[in-house]
């Protein structure tokens, strides 16, 4: 064995027991929140479990509105994964060296989101027991036919690609050597481009239907794509923030002021391709106006969506608003209002404001409304709760390593 | 950080470490107990059904244990004594369906006779079809009614009853990330309930609101189940997978009508062989004033409205 294994040898292991150790230790307010955490997470499993056994009539979803508040946050869930890669370009393609210091913050949020994204599509199969059929080899993975079957490729290929570019430089980082560009930067440019597919992709997958006017909509990908650009940048300048209270870990202006930047134009851009798709829809008139016109103002005296859609509307304007002043990088308590906002008015506007007009009125024209049930609003939040814990316990061991804090060497120094 | 040093140690353990194992073990057990729910399932799935091939990757030997396997299981679960058969398609035959727009009164006999035929939940009073009300003058489904309650022909309207088109384009046999369904050589459109991962993906992407999925476990009376069943037809759907209208094909392959033609009282309905010249389906498409549902979206449909 050539000393080089050696080191890998003994080093990996240790690194993954060092890990888990920071994974499980903290401090008192460590272990309530993720106590809390835990406890909605074990409330969602629970909601599952009954789901599962009773069949998915616990749902509120129907012949008529086929998806909901599942398949709304997994859409949502792609964005956020794709936002990331918003600190990703300036960090490797414009060389920003500060950003470059913290976009393990933005990779690491990949890697939650997708895992939230894969449960979420999870919870609402009917028959979880046959997830195998959907194995290329084993299973009929109906490829490249089927926009699901394309969906289920990219986001595990952008989530091994992130798994890799963060294990490798934080492994490397914890043995105290200089992470081989060979090793990690191909795989970075491929992630860009990957980010970008993983939305694409997940848009394909509604706007290909023909039968569901609301969907079918050139502008789908160019607004999901964008309005990802809004809710990833707005989650991670809030993160940081975070980081920066909880650990103490040095982190520039320079990261929060870029991601702003970024914002500040998406989220105007977001209101844009929204007007433009509402004029074509509504200058247009006739059939095709029915869904948003019952989004916005309801149809036939059915109004169900008619709030929650208003309150994105709202939130994204007054985000949008708010992002406008001068110097909002350095105004941080406004910049985290716009912050939240506009986080949950794209939830609103590409989680239930997308999936659900597209089944109202139905392909017949009939009028059947969804509100999610309680245990779907269980299930909901159980999922989010594992995400935040894993994307908890990710940051609890990368930041440590990042600093140097953690490393192979730390027993020595002690 | 660890922070081990200065706290109490007992035995060499550190209160720390006892509470964190504390902790595990305790959200192991909620968990443990959270799932409690699933315990039911083992009886429902059983090995053989988990690892249950493709429809059509299976060889013949291997679908007769499979048409047994689901015959036991029908008098398990439903008491009822069923012949589960295989039905394939007759070489020369693509099926069309035609139905005359100018005599159906909207009586909904079909819908009624597709749901004891096919084996539907009974609590649901689910069918493959619907029949929408229209308004005279007008083919705007936006101003139709499928859930209308008074006595039929009503003054002014007339009646769109929608099925399955199998369409000789099927988007949701496109959809379907697992190839649960496909086209048969007969135009007819089928699904593999053992095979369909319940994702819904071709509820969404049909046009006609053809598909249906068994949101729980159907429920029919031992004494009402139709024990004539195919393995691609009606035999009893499990829960969680989609099913649709197959032309009855457990009849129609057998040279039978469909059982929603059979229960028509107007003889609105026409259905036949697209192949065959003399065929009265072929003499409609010919002869009468032909709709088709939706052409524009290019699904071509095998089922055509007509106009006497």
């Amino acid at each position: 064995m050539s000393t080089e294994e050696l080191r890998h040898t003994l080093g990996y292991p240790k690194f993954l027991w060092r890990s888990l150790v920071l994974a499980t230790d903290g401090s008192l307010l460590f272990y309530a929140w993720m106590t809390f955490l835990t406890a909605l997470a074990l409330v969602g499993a629970n909601a599952y479990a009954h789901q599962v056994a009773d069949g998915m009539l616990l749902t509120n979803m129907s012949d008529h509105v086929s998806w909901g508040l599942y398949i709304a946050n997994f859409t949502f869930l792609v964005g956020l994964a794709a936002g990331g890669v918003m600190m990703v370009i300036p960090a490797y393609l414009y060389d920003d060296h500060e950003m470059h210091d913290v976009v393990i913050i933005g990779e690491l949020l990949a890697i939650a989101s997708l895992v939230m994204c894969t449960l979420f599509v999870v919870v609402d199969l009917g028959r979880p027991d046959r997830f195998w059929h959907l194995l290329p080899g084993i299973g009929a993975l109906n490829w490249p036919v089927s926009m699901l079957a394309w969906d289920v490729i990219v986001l595990n290929g952008y989530l091994l690609l992130n798994l890799h570019i963060v294990g490798y430089l934080l492994y490397t980082r914890f043995l105290g050597k200089t992470p081989d560009k060979r090793w990690y930067l191909p795989f970075v440019f491929i992630s860009i481009v990957w980010a970008i597919s993983i939305h694409t992709v997940t848009a394909f997958l509604f706007s290909g239907l023909g039968g569901r006017p609301f969907w079918n909509s050139a502008i789908l990908a160019p607004r999901f794509l964008n309005s990802a650009f809004v809710a990833g940048p707005a989650f991670i300048i809030v993160t940081l923030q975070l980081v920066r209270w909880a650990t103490g870990f040095k982190i520039g202006t320079g990261p929060i002021r870029t991601l702003t930047q970024v914002l500040r134009v998406t989220v105007l851009l977001n209101l844009f391709l929204l007007g433009a798709e509402l004029f074509t829809s509504f200058y247009t008139g006739g059939s095709h106006v029915s869904a948003v016109q019952y989004l916005y103002f309801g149809l036939h005296g059915y109004t169900g969506l008619v709030p929650w859609t208003w309150t994105a509307l709202v939130f994204n304007v007054t985000g949008a608003v708010i992002l406008l002043q001068g110097q909002i990088d350095e105004k941080l308590r406004w910049l985290n209002v716009a912050c939240v906002l506009v986080f949950f008015g794209v939830w609103i506007e590409k989680g239930m404001g997308l999936i659900v007009p597209g089944f109202i009125p139905s392909t017949l024209h009939e009028m059947v409304e969804y509100v999610p049930s309680l245990a779907e609003w269980k299930v909901t939040v159980g999922v989010w709760a594992l995400g935040f814990m894993i994307y908890t316990v990710a940051l609890k061991i990368a930041i440590p390593v990042l600093t140097g804090k953690e490393s192979i060497h730390k027993d020595r120094i002690q | 950080m660890s922070q081990d040093q200065g706290e109490p140690n007992i035995g060499g353990i550190t209160r720390r470490t006892a509470i964190k194992a504390l902790g595990a073990t305790l959200g192991a057990a909620a968990f443990a107990r959270a799932m409690v729910p699933l315990q039911s399932l083992t009886k429902e799935i059983s090995v053989d059904e988990f690892l249950q091939k493709h429809y059509r990757e299976m060889t013949p030997e291997e679908l007769e244990k499979v048409l047994r396997r689901l015959e036991k299981e029908t008098l398990e679960n439903y008491g009822a004594e069923v012949d589960i058969v295989d039905a394939r398609p007759i070489p020369g035959v693509e099926y069309g369906y035609a139905l005359n727009l100018s005599v159906c009164v909207g009586c909904r006999k079909c819908a009624e006779a597709c749901h004891k035929e096919n084996n539907h939940d009974r609590t649901t009073n689910n069918s493959y079809i619907r029949v929408l009300e229209m308004e005279q003058g007008s083919m705007d489904m936006e101003r139709g009614n499928a859930s209308y309650n008074h006595p039929v022909p009503a003054p002014g309207k007339f009646y769109m009853p929608v099925q399955c088109q199998q369409c000789a384009n099927p988007p949701c046999v496109d959809v379907c990330p697992v190839q649960a369904t496909w086209k048969e050589d007969d135009g007819i459109v089928v699904v593999d309930y053992n095979w369909c991962i319940g994702c819904r993906y071709c509820e969404a992407a049909c046009p006609y609101h053809a598909r249906r999925f068994n949101w729980k476990r159907p429920e029919i009376p031992a004494e009402e189940v139709n024990p004539v069943q195919a393995y691609l037809a009606n035999r009893i759907r499990p829960k969680g997978v989609v099913e649709k209208c197959h032309f009855c094909l457990h009849r129609t392959r057998e040279g039978k009508h469909p059982a929603c033609l059979e229960a028509c009282p107007t003889g609105a309905r026409v259905f036949g062989n697209l192949l065959d010249p003399k065929s009265d389906i072929r003499w409609v498409l010919e002869n009468k004033r032909v709709y088709i549902l939706k052409e524009e979206l290019g699904t071509q449909p095998r089922f055509f409205y007509y106009f006497d």
